[in-house]
């Protein structure tokens, strides 16, 4: 297990968001989180990456306590594409992807020509290179989000989370940026959990599913068992006929309206 | 057309990527000013002269001051280079304090008295002004330093709330914080002046800023605090860069964000805290320096803390110098900044707008 929760609770606000949430996640697989808006998915994937600490439970990453990780041992462990993707001050985009090679750069050190061989490579595709001296002030959002995406992957670690990484793209570029982090949990065993809107988006590129409602997972399982109407009416309360689609080689859904 | 519209979106900033050198061509052109404002006054004194005397008292050689009348070693020692180097350093502390409050709050537009640093430290100074205590010379500067600390604090307290988002403190939590504690303060020093009677003057003499009869305490102390400073900013620079990806991201990327923000925030509010405390309010300082910078050399704090450090020294000493010696009659420091810097960063603004 990569990581191990077990029985987590998060409150803010004296509102719980997360209540007594548990759950496994293998090395090597695409999880996908899917839920209703303000079901704690964000929460969820703040909680993974210790950026908010649980009220009671624990996770394990590899094992360990997480919490007994230091900030600078997760950044070389977990890679995040946040939902905010605004930056303030007018860096290129160059500037931008080398900061995810932060982690495995010391203070003061330059980069190596190891550090900007993957930053290169990784412009290159993510195609954001045709645009790499520019400002990321002055791009697009979804030009902005493809920046993020190639940053986080730059930093090249085991897991990577995807928060609505793709919101802002276009088919193609989505396409494209799953396609990249897919690639990863094939070759290289990485590990990937994706909150994801589309549901039939998850399903051509999720190994798995969480389905979250009210903070608690109520449904989880490898894509294929676990995406039936009967789910998707119990998490989102709509009607849907699910079918397996040869062209997508996946499961896909239509609703009712 | 399309390759115009590329080349002009086209930021890769070699020329000052690679040009390293530019921090030892400003450290040159800072002694240079140094060197040239100490030469210039109501008694002017050759520059070869200057260099001699200061560099016999610094190596201790007293046979090469035999040369020199006993009156132009006072006013090159004693009276001017004391308030020189202390302008110098001001400017270098008000720069780095400012860069440092945009990077932590996300704001371009933020500076060293954002958080009400100055108010507290003016309403501090009035205080000691008008109660005229028995601490000598030292009683101004020691109150307008507890006041600002005593406002950066407050402020802090206020916008610090256990499990808000950002971990503590947010952006938009200090920044109100800080207008509303400043808002009190200013209503506090109007008090305090109306009460005044005929010390009201000084006190609003205090509040324009100068850096007349300084002496080797104020440089050794501003010293000491500004450097101190720097090197905690510089040594937290990258993790500065950072933080411009929102806290979320920043933490990501291995950067305790809670811890960060709270360690420079602090040493930034010191730093303008010790500057004002020697010198009264200089305004556009912090702000403009910065954004010039961050305008010519990129938003890496790594390059922009030290160039902001270099600028504002350089600038502050040449504006300093002016009131001194070039102008009829001297006026206070704090004003021409604002004369010259305000109008000069409504056209900067205006200009990054248009393009």
């Amino acid at each position: 297990m990569i990581f191990q929760i077990d029985n987590i609770t998060f409150s803010y606000n004296e509102r719980q968001i997360i209540d007594r949430l548990s759950a496994n996640l293998k090395p090597g697989k695409f999880y996908g989180i899917l839920g209703p808006n303000g079901c704690g998915k964000t929460t969820f994937l703040d909680l993974l990456v210790k950026h908010r600490q649980p009220i009671s439970g624990n996770i394990y990453y590899h094992g360990n306590d997480l919490s007994r990780y230091s900030t600078k041992e997760l950044s070389k462990e977990i890679a995040l594409v946040a939902q905010n993707f605004y930056i303030n001050f007018p860096f290129t985009v160059k500037e931008i992807v080398m900061m995810g090679r932060y982690p495995h750069i010391p203070r003061f050190a330059s980069p190596s020509p190891e550090d900007v061989e993957q930053v290169e490579e990784i412009m290159e595709k993510t195609g954001v290179n045709s645009f790499r001296n520019r400002f990321i002030t002055e791009l697009s959002g979804g030009e902005r989000q493809r920046v993020v995406f190639a940053r986080a992957l730059a930093q090249d670690t085991p897991v990577l989370i995807l928060d609505e990484a793709t919101s802002n793209l276009d088919i193609n570029h989505t396409i494209g940026m799953l396609n990249l982090a897919a690639q990863g949990v094939k070759k290289q065993n990485k590990t990937v959990i994706a909150v994801v809107q589309d549901i039939n988006l998850a399903a051509s590129y999720c190994e798995y599913l969480l389905f979250m409602k009210k903070g608690r997972i109520v449904a989880k399982g490898p894509t294929d068992s676990v995406l039936t109407p009967d789910t998707i009416r119990s998490v989102f309360n709509v009607g849907s006929k699910v079918y397996f689609d040869t062209f997508s080689n996946s499961k896909q859904v239509v609703f009712g309206r | 057309m399309k390759k115009e519209t590329s080349c002009k979106a086209d930021h890769s900033r070699s020329w000052l990527n690679s040009a390293t050198g530019i921090e030892l061509m400003l450290i040159g052109v800072l002694c240079l000013a140094i060197i040239v404002s100490t030469g210039i006054g109501y008694i002017r004194i050759p520059f070869l002269d200057v260099i001699q005397i200061i560099s016999a008292k610094i190596s201790g050689n007293s046979d090469l001051l035999k040369n020199f009348d006993e009156v132009l070693q006072v006013i090159v020692m004693d009276v001017r280079l004391p308030r020189i180097l202390t302008a110098a350093i001001v400017g270098g502390g008000l720069s780095v304090s400012g860069a440092v409050f945009q990077g932590i709050l996300l704001n371009p537009l933020a500076d060293p008295y954002t958080l009400g640093i100055s108010a507290g430290a003016a309403f501090g100074a009035s205080l000691a002004i008008l109660l005229n205590l028995g601490l000598g010379v030292y009683s101004i500067p020691l109150f307008a330093f507890a006041g600002a600390a005593t406002t950066l604090f407050l402020v802090i307290y206020l916008a610090y709330s256990g499990d808000a988002p950002a971990g503590g403190l947010s952006s938009n939590n200090l920044i109100l914080s800080g207008i509303i504690v400043s808002a009190i303060l200013s209503a506090g020093i109007s008090f305090l002046k109306y009460l005044a009677d005929e010390q009201v003057s000084i006190i609003i003499f205090w509040l324009m800023g100068s850096f007349a009869s300084r002496t080797w305490t104020d440089v050794l102390l501003t010293l000491v605090c500004v450097g101190i400073g720097f090197l905690v900013a510089v040594f937290f620079a990258r993790d500065l860069n950072l933080m411009s990806m929102g806290n979320r991201t920043a933490t990501s990327l291995g950067v305790n964000t809670r811890r960060l923000t709270l360690v420079l925030l602090i040493t930034a509010s010191l730093m303008a805290a010790i500057c004002v405390s020697v010198s009264g309010i200089i305004g556009f300082v912090g702000l403009l320096v910065p954004h010039m910078m961050r305008f010519l050399a990129g938003p890496d704090n790594r390059r922009l803390l030290p160039l902001s450090m270099l600028t504002g020294a350089i600038l502050l000493l040449c504006a300093d110098t002016v009131t001194r010696a070039v102008l009829p009659h001297e006026i206070p420091i704090g004003i021409l900044t604002a004369l010259i810097g305000g109008p000069f960063f409504c056209y900067i603004f205006r200009k990054r707008h248009m393009a």
